[in-house]
C-alpha cells in the first residue's frame, strides 16, 4: 500500500466519524421535532374550537334549584331523558333578565325574547349508531351523574367545545389528553370506557361471541 | 353466563305466526320497512337486490284447480339458537368481525352495523335468506328523511342487515320500567312493529320461557312447526298451519331425501 493510499483511508476515516456524529445530531432533532408535531402540534390541527352561544354558570343554578341536576335535566314520564334543557323552562324564570351577568342578557335579548331554541353545543354527543340509556344508569344503576360527567354542575364557566375535525365529535368523547390517558371515570367517553365499567360491574355479560356485554347493549 | 347457571332474567323472545290467520296483506312488511328505517330503490323488482327484514312469501301446493290452495308466509328472522340453547346460530358463528351475535339475555341475534365490514359470509351460512346486504348508501325521497325513526341507526353501503325483532323497543321499554322503579317489563310493553300492524292478529310475540305470555302457549299447539328443523338452527319463530302440506313445506325436503329420525328439542 503506497504512503498516498493510507493517506486517503485516514482522510475518510476521520469523516465517517463526523458523519456519524451529525447523523445522530439530525436523528435527534428530527425525533424532537416529529414529537413536538404529533405531541402538541397535531392534537391543535386536530381538534377545532367552537364557542357556546353564552357562558352558562351551572354553580350558580345549582345553588338556587331544589332537586340538583334533576331540577332541569329530569326524566320524562316515559322514560327518556331531557337531556339540555329547552327554553320553556328556562322562561320559568328567565322571562327577564335578573341578574347582572352579561350572559344572561344575551340569552333574554336574543333567545327569550325572539323564542328561539338555544343551540347548546353538547360536550357528551355520542355517534348515531350508539344508545345510551340515562334511566338504566341513574335510575336502576344508582349511578351519579359526575361518574361520566366530572363535576360540571359546581362549574362558574363552561368549558371550550372542541370537535374532531374527521370525525365532527366532542374532543369530551376522546378525552383531553392525546395519549388517551385517563385518571378519572369522566375523563373519556370512548366505547371502550363503557364496556370497562359494564365489565367491572358484570352488567349483562351474555354475548356467545365475546363471553362479554353484547354489543347489542349499546349500538342500535 | 356459566353453563347450567340459571338466571330468572333469562328470555327467550321468540314469535308465533298464525299462517291460518295470514292475509298475505303485507301490512307487517309495511310497519317493519317504517319502523327500522329500511332502504328502498326506484326499482324494487330485483329481489336480490332488494332489503326486507319482513318478507311475506306465497306458497302454494302445486295442484291444479279445483284442489289448488295457496299460503302467505311472512317471514322475519327466526333468531336460531341452536340446539341445546347455545346461541352459536348459523350466522353468529361465522362472522369474522364480532358484528353478529347472540345474546344470552334475550335470545335476540342481533347485527352491529358499524362493526360489519360486509363479507357475506353470514348471508351465506343464513339458511332462511333473513340477511340483506346494503349495495348502496341509502337515498330517501326529499322530506321523507324526516319520517325516519330517531331509535335506529341507518346503515351505509357495504354491510348487511337484518330483523332484530325491534329491538329499540325493547330498550325503550326497559327505560320506562326503569322510570316507574320495575326492572322487567310487561309482556304488551315490547311487541314489534310487525305484530302491532297485522290487523289479522296472525303475529303472537313474547317470552318463550315465561309462562304467563302468549306464545307460551301457542308454540305447543299440534298446529306448531318450524322452518328447516332438520337444520337443528332451533329457531324461535314458530308457525301454526291447519294444513299438512304447508307443515310439511316448512321443512321442504327433496323426493327421496333421507328423514333425519331425531326428536324435535323445542
Amino acid at each position: 500500500m503506497s504512503a498516498s493510499q493510507e493517506k486517503a483511508k485516514e482522510v475518510s476515516a476521520k469523516a465517517s466519524d463526523g458523519g456519524a456524529g451529525i447523523v445522530f445530531i439530525f436523528f435527534i432533532v428530527g425525533l424532537v421535532v416529529s414529537l413536538l408535531v404529533g405531541w402538541v402540534l397535531f392534537p391543535k390541527v386536530l381538534y377545532c374550537q367552537k364557542e357556546q352561544p353564552f357562558d352558562f354558570n351551572h354553580a350558580l343554578h345549582n345553588e338556587m334549584v331544589l332537586d340538583g341536576c334533576q331540577s332541569c335535566h329530569f326524566f320524562r314520564n316515559d322514560g327518556t331523558y331531557s337531556g339540555a334543557p329547552k327554553l320553556n323552562q328556562c322562561i320559568e324564570c328567565h322571562t327577564d333578565v335578573q341578574g347582572i351577568t352579561k350572559d344572561e342578557e344575551i340569552f333574554v335579548n336574543e333567545y327569550v325574547r325572539n323564542n328561539r331554541e338555544v343551540p347548546w353545543l353538547v360536550y357528551s354527543r355520542q355517534p348515531d349508531c350508539v344508545f345510551f340509556s340515562h334511566a338504566a344508569h341513574v335510575l336502576a344503576g344508582e349511578m351519579q351523574c359526575k361518574t361520566c360527567h366530572g363535576h360540571i354542575g359546581n362549574s362558574t364557566s363552561l368549558p371550550v367545545y372542541e370537535y374532531n375535525i374527521i370525525t365532527g365529535y366532542s374532543r369530551n368523547i376522546w378525552g383531553h389528553n392525546i395519549s388517551g390517558i385517563k385518571k378519572n371515570t369522566w375523563d373519556r367517553m370512548k366505547m371502550d370506557d363503557c364496556a370497562e365499567c359494564h365489565r367491572e360491574n358484570n352488567v349483562k355479560q351474555y354475548s356467545v361471541q365475546t363471553k362479554k356485554g353484547p354489543c347489542f347493549v349499546c349500538h342500535k | 353466563m356459566k353453563e347450567g347457571q340459571h338466571d330468572q332474567h333469562i328470555k327467550k323472545y321468540g314469535m308465533v305466526i298464525d299462517l291460518d290467520k295470514c292475509t298475505g296483506c303485507g301490512a307487517c312488511m309495511v310497519a317493519c320497512m317504517q319502523e327500522n328505517n329500511i332502504p328502498f330503490q326506484k326499482d324494487e323488482t330485483d329481489k336480490m337486490l332488494s332489503i326486507t327484514w319482513l318478507r311475506v312469501f306465497k306458497l302454494d301446493n302445486g295442484k291444479p284447480y279445483p284442489d289448488t290452495d295457496i299460503c302467505y308466509l311472512p317471514r322475519p328472522c327466526m333468531h336460531c339458537s341452536g340446539i341445546g340453547e347455545h346461541g352459536h346460530s348459523p350466522c353468529v358463528s361465522v362472522c369474522p368481525a364480532t358484528a353478529t351475535d347472540y345474546s344470552m339475555e334475550t335470545g335476540i341475534v342481533s347485527q352491529i352495523y358499524t362493526r360489519c365490514f360486509g363479507c357475506r359470509y353470514c348471508m351465506a351460512a343464513c339458511p332462511y335468506h333473513v340477511r340483506h346486504f346494503n349495495w348502496w348508501d341509502p337515498v330517501w325521497p326529499s322530506g321523507m328523511e324526516r319520517s325516519l325513526n330517531p331509535n335506529v341507526s341507518v346503515r351505509m353501503r357495504g354491510v348487511v342487515e337484518k330483523c332484530n325483532f325491534c329491538f329499540q323497543r325493547y330498550q325503550i321499554a326497559k327505560e320506562k320500567a326503569f322510570t316507574e322503579g320495575r326492572t322487567e317489563i310487561e309482556e304488551h310493553e315490547y311487541q314489534p312493529a310487525c305484530v302491532e300492524a297485522c290487523p289479522a292478529n296472525a303475529i303472537t310475540f313474547g317470552d318463550l320461557l315465561n309462562p304467563k305470555h302468549k306464545v307460551y302457549k301457542l308454540k305447543q299447539d299440534p298446529r306448531a312447526f318450524r322452518l328447516l328443523e332438520k337444520l337443528h338452527t332451533n329457531p324461535k319463530v314458530y308457525y301454526l298451519s291447519s294444513r299438512e302440506w304447508v307443515r310439511e313445506a316448512g321443512d321442504n325436503y327433496i323426493e327421496n331425501e333421507k328423514v333425519d329420525v331425531e326428536p324435535k328439542k323445542h
